[in-house]
């Protein structure tokens, strides 16, 4: 790519799913870069809140002196700056239908997802089938293809993974809640199986009890508030 | 690119995000069918091609649906490649979707939705918030004719059809003033500059129907 380019540097949160599918996606494109972890239910960094003064959130990603926030913003910028493995489909219908969907999770089913883990045993069937009935949409999406990329995983696939499986699903295991059993949900159980298996992702998947006990402490957070 | 395009805009005649779609596709000169659906009576086509959000504006191309203002934007911007309305280098393309969802989330939300909740006292303390907001737009002003630089793109069309010619009215009919000239003398101008452009003329909706109508729509989100 460029002549002399500074490194690339992410500043995430080895908990957000929202900067472990920007990290899936440097590392598909092979894109070396620096890391620095915020422990945001901690404190957040002065560096975090200079560049990111808007949202104050992770991720940022900085390349080249340029500062980007906003995953679904970084993943596009990553996709065009590097063009090697391509993430977001060539077509043009199909790259809206995945930022379409990408807007979904990371809007509806994040909203209702989140929601889900914070319901009195009272309500919490109504909440499971709510969540239930947007997830079926997404089931319906990935039908007889591998990945939602198609052969080999791209945008929506990080989206959707960094998420549900990987984030969400364990929130839903601290509660005890079976969110998208085999029976209802076979496709994306096959897909979940399929993601599992490419080490870009292994790699970018928070440590199972780790996660869960930190979704646990969100979860304390969000009914404290 | 396809012999005879079939494109059909279902919108609202007040709604920014469907007159966003037909600067867009004014621009680029895409002869286009425009549907003007009802919000309190949606019509069985919009619930068919959107029924998850059951929301315009929905774009039909050639029978394929996209859903969702920027979405459809990005859509035109790159099955019509002539006058783009997006920029080229990757970073100032971010910026510009960086940019158009804090007008569509945080501006929106304070400047409308909370704004319609509040009591006399909230409502200043929300038009300040939106103040902060817009002065991040401000700045991205300063020194260019539109935010697409030398002619209107994307950012022009989201923030434009957002906030000069949608929330303004709205805070018109309450009678408050959130952006002044002496705090927002880049802002002024710009939409000075955009009250030139044709395409963007012909996508604002009247005014005085205009301010009517956001008295309506704050009561229904004070009714929901």
């Amino acid at each position: 790519m460029a002549e002399k380019e500074e490194g690339v540097k992410l500043i995430g949160s080895w908990a957000s799913p929202f900067s472990r599918r920007v990290e899936m996606a440097l590392k598909l494109k092979g894109v070396p870069y620096d890391y620095l972890d915020e422990d945001y239910l901690v404190v957040k960094s002065p560096l975090l809140l200079q560049l990111n003064p808007v949202y104050k959130k992770v991720p940022v990603l900085v390349h080249n002196g340029k500062i980007l926030p906003e995953s679904q913003l970084i993943l596009e910028y990553i996709d065009q700056t590097w063009t090697n493995n391509p993430i977001l489909p060539q077509d043009p219908y199909e790259k809206a239908m995945a930022r379409f969907w990408a807007k979904f999770v990371d809007e509806q089913v994040t909203l209702i997802g989140l929601r889900s883990l914070v319901k009195s045993e009272k309500r919490i069937d109504v909440a499971i089938e709510e969540v239930r009935e947007l997830i079926m949409l997404l089931e319906n999406q990935i039908t007889e293809k591998k990945f939602f990329g198609g052969e080999t995983i791209g945008f929506l696939d990080m989206v959707v993974g960094s998420m549900i499986p990987f984030c969400l699903a364990r929130g839903w295991e601290g509660m005890g809640i079976d969110m998208i059993p085999e029976e209802k949900f076979p496709e994306l159980n096959r897909w979940i199986k399929n993601l599992k298996e490419i080490e870009i992702v292994k790699e970018c998947i928070p440590d199972r009890e780790k996660h869960i006990e930190h979704m646990m402490k969100i979860v304390g957070r969000i009914k404290a508030a | 690119m396809a012999e005879k395009d079939q494109v059909k805009l279902l919108g609202i005649w007040a709604s920014p995000f469907s007159r966003r779609v037909e600067m867009a596709l004014k621009l680029k000169g895409i002869p286009y069918e425009y549907v003007e659906e009802i919000l309190e009576n949606k019509s069985p086509l919009l619930l068919a091609l959107n029924p998850i959000h059951k929301k315009i504006p929905v774009l039909v191309h050639n029978g394929k649906t996209i859903l969702e203002s920027h979405v459809i934007l990005e859509y035109i911007d790159e099955t019509w490649p002539h006058n783009p309305i997006l920029p080229q280098d990757p970073y100032e393309r971010s910026k510009a979707r960086f940019f158009a969802k804090l007008v569509d989330e945080q501006i929106m939300n304070v400047g409308f939705v909370s704004m319609a909740r509040a009591d006399e006292k909230g409502r200043e303390v929300l038009a300040e918030q939106a103040r902060e907001l817009i002065m991040y737009l401000e700045k991205e002003l300063v020194g260019k004719d539109y935010f697409g630089g030398k002619t209107v793109g994307f950012l022009d069309f989201v923030a434009g059809s957002l906030i000069p010619f949608c929330l303004e009215r709205g805070w018109e009919g309450i009678g408050l003033e959130v952006i002044t000239e002496e705090k927002f003398p880049e802002f002024k101008r710009w939409v000075k500059n955009l009250e030139k452009v044709e395409i963007v003329k012909d996508c604002v909706p009247p005014r005085e129907k205009h301010v009517e109508h956001m008295n309506y729509m704050a009561e229904r989100v004070r009714s929901s």
